[in-house]
């Protein structure tokens, strides 16, 4: 498989006391894609993603799986290396601008920062990059927003500085964790719609963490379902609209809201899909213990 | 029935700026509900819908007078509340009632779940068969009993909101201000509530304004809606025809930017204006 961009295989983690919250997790994002990893909280889909780029809170330790990033396999390389392969090769838009960003630090070094410092560009040509970034983000006035403060930037206008940022590298993969869900519908859409064009100008790959299957739908080519930190269904992203195979994606489907057929969605989750999945959990679990004690 | 419960007339309500206030004195007035004119039909559930900043949330305070309006009037039940002091005011509160977005921020975390749906009861002067009461009030939003004895932090996000509907119309209220109640909850917990919500306000013949900014969900629960931007009431009507045939640009421009969880290939096209 050395021409995905990621590729994630029986991945599992686990916590100090020993409750996994990754299960066995695979997927892979080949060049130019964007897959949708969707599910509710405590899915794992952000645990993924943090997994990806190397920043696991402390707590949660990786105890089986590979990770490969462009074909080099992220679990061999000396932490060093691998904070520098990661470093050029992705990046994150982040869900919440505005922490994200520091705010007693004006927009312009922040976003050229990342480039100076850690790449290795100089200040003139990491400079003309982000104005070419703002630019593409439709950013007409860079000149007031590379001086402006973060909070005097609306939250659209912040995630679309982030993801001028996020492209300014040409990162192979960018980890994109709920980019759109704190800001509003005609703002998300917007938003949604850069990203997207962004990706397909540039090539870019994309894990695109959501808890939306609307954004899904839009945004993605492909997409695994979790839950409780594993992968319930996989598939192409119009195939699994057009047929969710497991019980709980045509769960998750029927409980979304849908404002053209008010009365056959906002389906609250049949208890039976949950006791099912629950087994499949805790027979997925006890397979695992068997060989690892 | 045919007066509703509540009759809002050119209501302005003015906040303090603070963003503007000088190191010393007061802070600028600034108007936020800019001239509001609707009714709530008794017994009907209401959605106010808008952006961030549109005044929605503004007006649900309003309308419980957590805030005074600086001008117009608010009638509820028959009577001018508009600028009733506080001891006129309590009487009415145990008809104007609330639910909150967070319960976890709402719920005091220091009191058992009996406790905190006695609370209101215990106000209102009906701290006769509590236990009864409460019992009532939990199976009514189909928690268990054994809740009663718990705190906070032993429920789940859905459980704690509907810890907040049982506080909430545990003195059977007239009228009930829904805050974006579903916005931090999963799908499939914002589906649990949702039925319960529809279901005891049609058995209760509660009046709701449901302020949400999801029209998806509004379509479903309100009989009417009213869409606001920037303090102002961009239209109102039933919710049906809303949808069927939005009159003005702005309500079209935030259905159309709803993502269905349906393939669409045309939807990220970009369209031929430029964002602002």
């Amino acid at each position: 498989m050395n021409a995905s961009c990621l590729n994630i295989a029986n991945l599992s983690a686990v916590l100090p006391n020993g409750a996994r919250v990754l299960r066995s997790v695979s997927l892979s994002v080949q060049p130019g894609e964007v897959r949708a990893l969707v599910g509710e909280s405590g899915a794992g889909k952000t645990m993924i993603g943090k997994a990806v780029l190397g920043v696991l809170p402390p707590s949660v330790r990786i105890v089986e799986g590979d990770m490969l990033l462009e074909g080099e396999d992220l679990g061999r390389l000396q932490p060093k290396a691998r904070r520098t392969l990661i470093g050029a090769r992705t990046a994150l838009i982040p869900q919440d601008p505005l922490t994200a960003l520091n705010p007693s630090r004006r927009i312009g070094p922040q976003m050229t920062d990342r480039l100076v410092r850690i790449l290795g560009w100089s200040g003139q040509g990491a400079d003309a990059r982000i104005r070419q970034l703002l630019d593409e983000v439709q950013i007409r006035d860079p000149d007031r927003v590379l001086k402006c403060y973060p909070h005097e930037l609306s939250g659209g206008m912040r995630q679309r500085v982030l993801i001028a940022a996020a492209f300014a590298a040409e990162p192979r993969l960018i980890v994109a964790d709920e980019p759109t869900t704190a800001l509003d519908v005609t703002v998300q859409k917007q938003i949604l719609r850069l990203i997207a064009q962004l990706q397909r100008e540039h090539g870019t790959a994309i894990l695109f963490v959501t808890h939306d299957l609307g954004v899904v739908a839009k945004i993605s080519q492909k997409v695994s379902v979790l839950y409780a930190g594993k992968v319930v269904e996989e598939a192409e992203t119009a195939a699994l609209f057009a047929a969710p195979q497991h019980p709980y994606t045509r769960a998750l489907m029927a409980a979304t809201p849908r404002y053209t057929d008010p009365f056959a969605s906002l389906k609250p989750v049949d208890d039976a899909v949950l006791a099912g999945l629950a087994a499949e959990i805790a027979a997925a679990d006890q397979a695992w213990r068997r060989p690892h004690g | 029935m045919a007066e509703p419960l509540f009759s809002v007339r050119g209501l302005k309500v003015a906040l303090p700026d603070m963003t503007r206030k000088p190191l010393i004195g007061r802070a600028p007035m600034v108007e936020i509900l800019k001239g509001l004119d609707f009714d709530l039909p008794r017994g009907s559930v209401t959605g106010i819908v808008g952006e961030s900043g549109s005044g929605k949330s503004t007006l649900g305070r309003a309308l419980v007078r957590l805030l005074e309006p600086s001008a117009g009037s608010i009638t509820f039940d028959g009577r001018d509340i508009t600028h009733l002091p506080e001891a006129e005011l309590r009487p009415l509160r145990r008809n104007l009632q609330m639910i909150f977005q967070d319960p976890m921020s709402s719920l005091n975390p220091r009191r058992t779940i009996a406790s905190i749906i006695a609370a209101p009861l215990r106000q209102n002067g009906f701290g006769d068969n509590l236990k009864g009461r409460v019992a009532e009030a939990l199976q009514r939003v189909g928690l268990p009993q054994s809740f009663a004895s718990r705190y906070r932090h032993e429920l789940s996000g859905g459980q704690r909101q509907r810890v907040g509907i049982a506080r909430a119309l545990a003195l059977s209220p007239k009228f009930v201000l829904a805050d974006e109640i579903v916005s931090g909850l999963d799908v499939s917990t914002q589906a649990q509530i949702l039925t319960l919500l529809e279901k005891l306000a049609a058995e209760m013949g509660l009046t709701v304004a449901f302020i949400s900014h999801d029209l998806s969900v509004i379509r479903r629960l309100c009989r009417q809606v009213i869409v606001m931007r920037e303090g102002a009431i961009v239209e109102a009507s039933a919710t049906d025809a809303l949808f069927e045939k939005p009159q003005q640009a702005y309500t079209r421009d935030l259905i159309s930017a709803i993502p269905l969880p349906e393939i669409d290939e045309g939807w990220l096209l970009p369209a031929a204006k430029v964002p602002a």
